[in-house]
Order: structure tokens, then C-alpha cells, then sequence
């Protein structure tokens, strides 16, 4: 064919208006909200100058559920299955920053024993939700079998999560004071076997297909790379924060649980681009998995949470036994615990960065307001400085790299 | 032993130095849980942050929160939390506003505000002067009311279905096939404001109407 569009277009131009030369104007798409790499129902704008992004607009907010609002109508224990379904990826990470919050204004010591199995399953979850993450940032880009070997992982962590708690999703498993209940010692011996046999072979081996594959580092070297100014301006934490170059992990600096007694390294990238956001959360999978295995190796007996019956419930048994147990579990079932008046930021390092918890107490038996620091509001903000002058083919990159769970961004 | 919470070393003598650098725009401050707070004039609130971020090392903006009192004349707060990666320390930054009077925005200082403002506006219909691009964020497209204030109710006003016969989402009123419930199991002896439902002791509510004694009876 000797014309093409463009010159038909611009025949038609000159013929309408008269003028021989014409501009193509810049245009607007839609990304979204049902779209497979939009992780979830984000509604990208695009503005387009031919294929280079000039602009993004994201329209979050189609997940919103007021969770927020309807904590504050829920007693604190009422108010923790929410969390699991902020980040539906990586629930228990997202009801560790919860009860931590709870315990700060109680001022709840909470055992040993709690303390490891809460570090353990949230470094579990952390593996999980870099896994799915990892894996669908791979299919993003073009490479579909990784994204399959990683399901496999996953699900494995899933019967890990049910065998836990007895969900394999919305686990609900922590609890102000600790965990609900203590894990059955074949669990753990299997969660053993399975950081040293599993893990090790199938992910290095799923990440052999991608690491160095010249069009995997194609589509993601030099894209969207954040200075460590830009990264402290837009307020990133988690990978996004590290593969910038700052070495700051909420674990290391502000430790919480038994997070001070483990022995890890914190990933950091040199460059900031998506390579390096994605190598970091390679990087910290083997470190979780390296954290655990100092939980089972340290992990002491004893209660699994506070004996405090003012604020955890007496276990069945005992309530069928002891008429103080049942005063206890009826009144922690109805009324709940009161929390003294007071406010709290409590953050934690969830695996997509820092998730905080600001709680406002007045000191009743529901919290006054309870308002959520999602991780994903601060780096899709961002996404329009980072997507300015890439192809639109990288936005599905720079996106996937970011690591959103719309539960989490909308709340 | 204590709770077992992010321990946030404590950064001396912060509260007075802040105090000193930002003069008379200091209303008061509060170290409570290890947490520091202060609160600020609302006018001078930018300029606060200005300086904690460039004398004081607090060099990200991690969250805006409001929260409303409808209580008091200024009902809303709007908090900032600022984190400081070279000094490890949190600090929390509190204004007082109500819905006409505007805060100065922090959008310049911090381009990550931009959301985290817009998303106060929406929940709490706070004002920001200075915020480039103030719209709805988290809320419906024409969505109307600011559904995080403390008189909006938790059911909201109105509910969408689609419908089969207009081929599009319509919006209704809500309708509850039960009434809404709110459970309150506060303990009547801690504080508890109601009347317990055939409570006859209860002063404002009397019971069944003492009988007449014999002779007081009319005749």
C-alpha cells in the first residue's frame, strides 16, 4: 500500500482546512479498570504522543469499601478480619501492623512464643506475596512458565496458611496478645522441609529463566528509574524505597516483635529501575526464608499469647471447666476490651513497604478512628513522574514492578 | 518487657528544639506511648513542615490523616506523620480545622501530598489552599457528602444495581430489609448513658404507675 494512515489523514486535513502540513494531536486511552495488568480495578488515563506516555492519570478508589470507617463501628477484635482483606495478598503482614497498634496503647506484653510465630508467618506471607508478585511481574513482561512454577510455591504456602489458621486466604490468625492458637509441631517440621527442599530448587530455578534473560533485562533495565531524592520526596518505603539506593527496612531500624534477634541483610539496587525492584524482592525471599529458619531453630515453648484475661479470651477447654473463664470469654466475645484513650502511628515493613496503622482511642471497647497508611497510595502516586517519556508497553512494567493490591490502595 | 510494638528510639530534647524553630506557631506538645505530637497553627502549618523537613531531618511524609470531632468548633484534626530515615524517629504534626476554613497544602513541599490530601478532602471535606489538583479520589465518580465524618451513616444514602430494563447502573436510596443495628455492650456500670429497656428504677423513665393506697382512691 503507498499510503499510509497518516498521510491519508493529512490529506484529508489539507483538503478540509487548507493547510500542507498537519500535527498529530496528542490522545487520550483508557487502561482499565478490567484490565489483566492492572493488578486489580485500577483505571489508568493515559495521555499519549504516539506511543510515549506523556501523562497518567490513575483513578483509584473502585475497591473502596470504607473499611476504615466500618472499624470504627467493630470492637478491636471485630476489627482485625478487615485487614486481611487490605492486601489480600499478603493478609497476616497487614494484621501484624493492627495488633502491634493494639498492643502499643495497651501496653500488652506478649510471649516468646507469640512473638516467633507472628515473625514466622510474616515472613511466610512475605515470601508469598514476592512470589506472586515476582510472577506476575515476569508475565507483564512477557514470560509466562515462571509465573506458573511460582503458583506452585504459592499454593503450597496457602495449605501452610490453612493448616495455620484454617484459611487459606483471610487467615485472622493473629491476635492483640499473640496468635489465636499454637500450630501443630508437624506443621512447622514441614514448613522445614519445605524452605530447605522446595523453595530453593523451584524459585531459583523459575528465576534461572528470567534473571538474565536479555529480553526480560530489555523490558525492564533503565525503566522508570527513581533518584533517592524523588523516592524520599514521594514518601516509597518497602523495595520501592530500597531499590533506590536507601538502605531502610522498618525491621532492621524499628524493630518489633523478635525482629531485633534475627540475623538478615537488607537488599538495596544501585540504579532504581524496575531490574532493581524486582532483584530486591528476589533478594529478600531468600531472607525471609533465611529468618524462618532462625524461627524454628529458636522458636521457645510456652503460651502462644498474653495470659492477660482482661484483653485474650480463655481457650474452650477451660471455659467449659472454670466459671471465671466463662465471665471472661463472654465478656471478650460482647463487650470486647477497653483500650485506653491515647493515638498511635504503629508501621510495620510489609512486603510492599511501610504499612501503618494510626489508631485513635477514646477509650472504649471500639476504636474512635482508625486510619490506614496503605503502601500503594504513595508509589502509584507516583507512577506519573515515572511513566513520563517510556513507551506505553513499559507502563504494564513500571506497574508491575510497584507491586499495588487495589485492596490495599482503595481500603 | 514491653509491648512489643516498632521500638522508635527516643530523640532528645526534639520537642524543645522544635519548639524554638517554629516560635510562635507552637500551640502544644504531647510525648505519649513514646510518640511525640505537636500541635501547630493552622496557617503556619506548611512553613512547620518546611522546617522539619529542612532543619530537623524529617525527610518523608509517610500519612495525612483527619479525624473528626463534631463536638468541638474546629472539629477536624489533620495529622502528618513525618518519618526521619537519618535520625529513625516519627513525629506527629496536628492542625485543627473546620469545613470552610482551608489549610495550607504541603504539595510543594512534599509531591507525595497531592493524594494524601485529596484523600482527606474527599473522606472529611477538609479544605487545602494551594493543593493543584483537589478532587475526589477514593469515592464514586458524582459521588456527593464526605463519608468519614462521624454524622454520615455507616449505610450511606444511596445504593447502585444495575438495571436490566435502562441497560445502565442506577442509583437508589438505600433500602435495609432490617433496620440497622448498632450493638453497644458497654458495661451499664462503666459508663453507659441509656436506659436499659424495662429498666423501672431508671429516673427519667418511670415503670407501671404506683398503685393508690385504699383511701386515696376516689369514691
Amino acid at each position: 500500500m503507498a499510503t499510509n494512515a497518516t498521510e491519508i489523514w493529512s490529506e484529508k486535513e489539507a483538503a478540509t482546512t487548507g493547510a500542507t502540513e498537519s500535527q498529530i494531536a496528542n490522545y487520550t486511552i483508557n487502561f482499565g479498570p478490567q484490565h489483566p495488568a492492572a493488578h486489580g480495578v485500577l483505571r489508568l488515563v493515559l495521555e499519549l504522543d504516539g506511543e510515549i506516555v506523556e501523562r497518567v492519570d490513575p483513578h483509584v478508589g473502585l475497591l473502596h469499601r470504607g473499611t476504615e470507617k466500618l472499624i470504627e463501628y467493630k470492637t478491636y477484635m471485630q476489627a482485625l478480619p478487615y485487614f486481611d482483606r487490605l492486601d489480600y495478598v499478603s493478609p497476616m503482614s497487614m494484621e501484624h501492623s493492627w495488633v502491634l497498634a493494639v498492643e502499643k496503647l495497651l501496653g500488652l506484653e506478649v510471649p516468646l512464643r507469640g512473638q516467633y510465630l507472628r515473625v514466622f508467618f510474616a515472613e511466610l506471607t512475605r515470601i508469598s506475596n514476592h512470589l506472586l508478585n515476582i510472577g506476575s511481574h515476569v508475565m507483564d513482561v512477557g514470560a509466562m512458565t515462571p509465573n506458573l512454577w511460582l503458583f506452585e510455591l504459592r499454593e503450597d504456602l496457602m495449605n501452610f496458611y490453612e493448616r495455620a489458621s484454617g484459611a487459606r486466604m483471610h487467615a485472622n490468625y493473629f491476635r492483640p496478645g499473640g496468635v489465636h492458637q499454637d500450630v501443630p509441631l508437624k506443621l512447622l517440621v514441614d514448613i522445614g522441609e519445605w524452605l530447605d527442599r522446595r523453595l530453593p530448587v523451584l524459585f531459583e530455578d523459575a528465576l534461572s529463566l528470567v534473571v538474565d534473560n536479555r529480553i526480560f533485562k530489555q523490558r525492564n533495565v533503565d525503566i522508570a528509574v527513581v533518584s533517592k531524592e524523588d523516592a524520599l520526596a514521594w514518601g516509597f518505603s518497602g523495595p520501592m524505597i530500597r531499590a533506590a539506593g536507601i538502605p531502610w527496612d522498618i525491621r532492621k531500624s524499628q524493630p518489633y516483635d523478635v525482629y531485633d534477634r534475627m540475623d538478615f541483610e537488607v537488599p538495596v539496587g544501585t540504579k532504581g529501575d524496575c531490574y532493581d525492584r524486582m532483584m530486591v524482592r528476589v533478594e529478600e525471599v531468600r531472607q525471609s526464608a533465611r529468618i524462618m529458619k532462625q524461627c524454628l531453630a529458636e522458636m521457645p515453648e510456652g503460651p502462644v499469647a498474653s495470659l492477660d484475661r482482661k484483653v485474650v479470651p480463655p481457650k474452650r477447654a477451660e471455659m467449659k471447666q472454670s466459671m471465671e473463664a466463662l465471665i471472661h470469654h463472654f465478656k471478650l466475645y460482647t463487650e470486647g476490651f477497653h483500650v485506653p484513650a491515647g493515638e498511635v502511628y504503629v508501621a510495620t515493613e510489609s512486603p510492599k513497604g511501610e504499612f501503618g496503622v494510626y489508631l485513635v482511642s477514646d477509650g472504649t471497647n471500639k476504636p474512635y478512628r482508625c486510619k490506614i497508611r496503605p503502601t500503594a497510595f504513595s508509589h502509584l502516586q507516583a507512577m506519573d513522574f515515572m511513566t513520563k517519556g517510556h513507551m506505553l508497553a513499559d507502563a504494564t512494567a513500571i506497574l508491575g514492578a510497584m507491586d499495588i493490591v487495589f485492596g490495599e490502595c482503595d481500603r | 518487657m514491653t509491648s512489643p510494638a516498632p521500638l522508635v528510639p527516643a530523640r532528645d530534647g526534639i520537642v524543645d528544639d522544635v519548639k524554638a524553630a517554629i516560635g510562635d506557631a507552637f500551640l502544644s506538645a504531647k510525648d505519649a506511648v513514646g510518640e511525640v505530637s505537636i500541635d501547630v497553627a493552622r496557617e503556619r502549618v506548611a512553613d512547620v513542615i518546611r522546617i522539619l523537613r529542612d532543619q530537623f531531618e524529617y525527610q518523608q511524609l509517610m500519612e495525612i490523616a483527619g479525624v473528626d470531632y463534631p463536638e468541638r468548633p474546629e472539629r477536624f484534626d489533620v495529622v502528618y506523620h513525618l518519618l526521619s530515615v537519618t535520625k529513625n524517629h516519627r513525629i506527629r504534626v496536628r492542625v485543627t480545622t473546620d469545613e470552610d476554613k482551608p489549610v495550607p497544602s504541603v504539595v510543594p513541599l512534599f509531591p507525595v501530598a497531592g493524594w494524601l490530601e485529596r484523600e482527606v478532602f474527599d473522606m472529611y471535606g477538609v479544605l487545602f489552599d494551594g493543593n493543584p489538583d483537589l478532587r475526589r479520589i477514593l469515592t464514586d465518580y458524582g459521588f456527593s457528602g464526605h463519608p468519614f465524618r462521624k454524622d454520615f451513616p455507616l449505610t450511606g444514602y444511596v445504593e447502585l444495581r444495575y438495571s436490566e430494563e435502562q441497560k445502565r447502573v442506577v442509583y437508589e436510596p438505600v433500602k435495609l430489609a432490617q433496620d440497622f443495628r448498632s450493638f453497644d455492650f458497654l458495661s451499664p456500670w462503666e459508663g453507659a448513658e441509656y436506659i436499659l429497656p424495662g429498666d423501672e428504677k431508671a429516673p427519667q423513665q418511670p415503670g407501671a404507675p404506683t398503685p393508690l393506697k385504699a383511701d386515696e382512691v376516689k369514691k
